[in-house]
């Protein structure tokens, strides 16, 4: 009844090409930004904040870069953790020489840095498929995360051998570090996430999106019909790899405050494959939905046993819990939370009047 | 920069030349954490052969095997009706992964069935911490009657010695894998495991029960597991890190393709040797540790010329 089509006729090429073509879908998401913006910021606590909205963002950021690759390029990749920790030291790199630059400018290149690293990881993708590349990419992991901790110039010589973020200001408002309030890194976060997720949108629906796609399904017969599969591969990694950067260097700056190499260790790329493929691969929606999931649960978990059991005995349970989830969700839907929302659509069209 | 070039190719031999006892004493470690590596990697290769399942779990299934003979002897279980129970036990494993998850998911995408392993890799963390704890373990190394202490040799002018474990170890699993070759070969099951592996259809198409074969063939994997987690346990503690460390046996399985088993071996033991000598002569030019990496880069040269592995089977692809 309140999701009905009917009516909306489509009589131009942009409205046909319009991201959201359905006026509900539209309204809905205006509404969604509205409340995200204007109300969340000034309503929820700290802890809301600090433990649920900011993580759950930023890992939908690095979801929609391992998206990228992996739901729409059909790349596998075991390597996220690796990548966000580019994005997270050339950041403190960068505001280090540049302490003047805009921080936001800053994080936004950091992500450029990733980027690099991603095309000369991405390389042995051209000869090499499916599982074979996932091991390869590996070996991405495991040096990167080795440099993090070996090279001291890259945490500034510090003695901890982490990360300690600077406090940077924009219009005297701190941005970063210790003093910044949980409200403006909000914020902060929730622009970069929307513009970049827009753009994420965008570069899907386009020419870089559908030869992704047809390398995905088939690359013999994608490098047939024309696309260099040699580009095609290293721009998805190089994307993917931008979005991880630019994940990782806010979730360093904006959310953690410090980080350590074990910030970006292999969990943190299964954690994100997670999001993934329980969030729906190739969908850029399955990205957020995945995020608030698995960065929430355990949450919920703690706070549902907290009280009765132990720490330790929670944590255990969370592992096990989230595992039997994970295998309880491929079986019921392996196409994720996105294909899920879809049907739910697809129902709500003809309710209550069903053929 | 002839520096560099000089401590990478030519300062490993004048130390080789130098102290040949230490780099048999390298050699001989590289082969026992390459024997170790081989174990794991034979236990994926014997899933992906007979389901196509690349099973991340393989890692946890060796500490979860050594964790549960560790704490059922803890419990006060003696050390001999442990080791059978844990056997049970990697049964029960198998049939019910099967029973849970792998009949649930017939059809479904390769990357489908290896999230649902990484799936039941998280829940078997959380399981065996949950009711074993979380803190490493000794392994109850003498009490199965595994030896303890070390041969010692002169060599070369010096001392090498080898840990009576070690060498147990690599006899262990020389036996295990020349089992696995007969049970492959000459029974009635193990033809079935192969025919399953060649192709599925035509091996339901005679009869072959495919639930049946998984069952077997994760069992199978089971006991590798158990007997890699008993080995590597002996050697170092019994902890959830040694899943990490499980990882290198996927560079392991890059070098000697998915599907091989011989390849497993050999590629293992090509990987343990050179990570060890990797690390002691070339380690200390960039600060230690690159152990941690280097397999996955020899791997990753390796692909590069032989996209197949080793001993795979030669890549065909069909539009």
């Amino acid at each position: 009844m309140l999701y009905r089509e009917t009516g909306q006729f489509k009589t131009s090429y942009s409205a046909d090409q319009a991201v959201f073509p359905i006026r509900q879908d539209l309204v809905g998401i205006w509404l969604i930004l509205a409340f995200m913006f204007l109300v969340v910021p000034f309503t929820f606590n700290d802890f809301w904040l600090n433990s649920i909205m900011i993580p759950t963002l930023i890992f939908a950021l690095a979801a929609i870069g391992l998206n990228i690759l992996t739901g729409y390029a059909g790349q596998l990749s075991l390597g996220t953790g690796g990548f966000m920790g580019c994005g997270a030291y050339a950041c403190l790199k960068l505001t280090t020489f540049f302490p003047d630059l805009n921080i936001i400018i800053v994080i936004l290149m950091s992500g450029f840095f990733a980027a690099a690293v991603g095309f000369i990881f991405g390389l042995p993708s051209l000869r090499i498929k499916g599982f074979y590349l996932a091991v390869a990419t590996l070996a991405s992991q495991f040096f990167l995360e080795w440099a993090f901790g070996r090279i001291a110039w890259l945490y500034n010589y510090a003695d901890s051998g982490a990360i300690e973020v600077p406090t940077r200001r924009i219009f005297d408002i701190a941005i970063t570090g210790p003093h910044a309030s949980s409200m403006t890194r909000y914020l902060v976060v929730l622009s970069i996430v929307v513009v970049l997720t827009w753009v994420a949108s965008n570069l899907v629906r386009g020419r870089f999106g559908r030869s992704w796609m047809a390398v995905r399904d088939m690359d013999i017969a994608a490098e047939l019909i024309g696309i260099r599969l040699l580009s095609t591969k290293l721009t998805a990694f190089s994307i993917s790899s931008y979005y991880c950067g630019v994940a990782g260097a806010m979730m360093v700056f904006l959310w953690l405050g410090a980080a350590e190499v074990e910030s970006f260790d292999i969990n943190h790329s299964f954690l994100v494959l997670f999001m993934v493929i329980i969030g729906g691969l190739g969908s850029l929606l399955g990205a957020f939905l995945g995020a608030a999931f698995i960065w929430n649960l355990p949450i919920l978990l703690r706070s549902a046993f907290g009280q009765t059991i132990d720490a330790a005995s929670v944590e255990h349970i969370s592992f096990m819990v989230v595992g039997a989830l994970i295998i309880f969700f491929l079986i019921v839907e392996p196409h994720g939370f996105a294909r899920m929302w879809q049907i739910a659509k697809e129902k709500l069209r003809l309710w209550p009047f069903p053929y | 920069m002839g520096e560099i070039l000089h401590g990478i190719f030519i300062n490993p031999f004048i130390e080789i030349a130098g102290a040949p006892d230490l780099f048999v004493q390298v050699l001989w470690e590289g082969f026992v954490s390459g024997t170790l590596y081989a174990l794991i990697a034979l236990g994926f290769v014997l899933i992906f052969k007979a389901s196509g399942v690349f099973n991340f779990a393989q890692g946890i299934m060796v500490v979860f095997g050594a964790l549960s003979l560790v704490g059922l002897f803890a419990a006060g279980v003696p050390a001999w009706l442990a080791l059978i129970l844990c056997i049970g036990i990697m049964f029960g494993l198998a049939w019910g992964v099967e029973r849970v998850v792998l009949r649930n998911l017939v059809n479904q995408e390769p990357i489908i069935l290896f999230m649902a392993t990484i799936g039941l890799n998280y829940f078997l963390i959380g399981f065996g911490e949950f009711i074993f704890g979380g803190e490493p373990k000794t392994m109850i190394t003498s009490e199965i009657g595994l030896p303890t202490g070390s041969f010692d040799f002169e060599v070369l002018g010096g001392l090498v010695s080898l840990q009576q474990i070690d060498v147990s170890a690599a006899v262990i699993a020389g036996l295990l894998v020349a089992g696995l070759a007969v049970f492959f070969n000459k029974t009635r099951i193990g033809r079935a495991l192969r025919a399953v592996a060649d192709d599925h259809q035509a091996a339901m198409s005679v009869g072959i029960t495919l639930q049946q074969i998984w069952v077997i063939v994760w069992f199978a994997a089971g006991i590798v597991a158990l007997t890699t987690g008993i080995m590597w346990g002996a050697r170092s503690d019994v902890s959830f890190a040694l899943s990490i460390v499980a990882l290198k046996a996927l560079p392991v399985l890059i070098l000697g393709g998915f599907t091989s088993v011989p390849g497993a071996i050999v590629g293992g033991l090509i990987i343990g040797i050179s990570e060890k000598l990797a690390e002691f002569y070339w380690g200390p030019l960039v600060g230690g540790s690159i152990e941690s990496w280097f397999p996955y880069f020899l791997a990753l040269i390796f692909l590069w010329f032989r996209p197949q592995g080793l001993f795979g089977e030669r890549i065909i692809e069909r539009v």
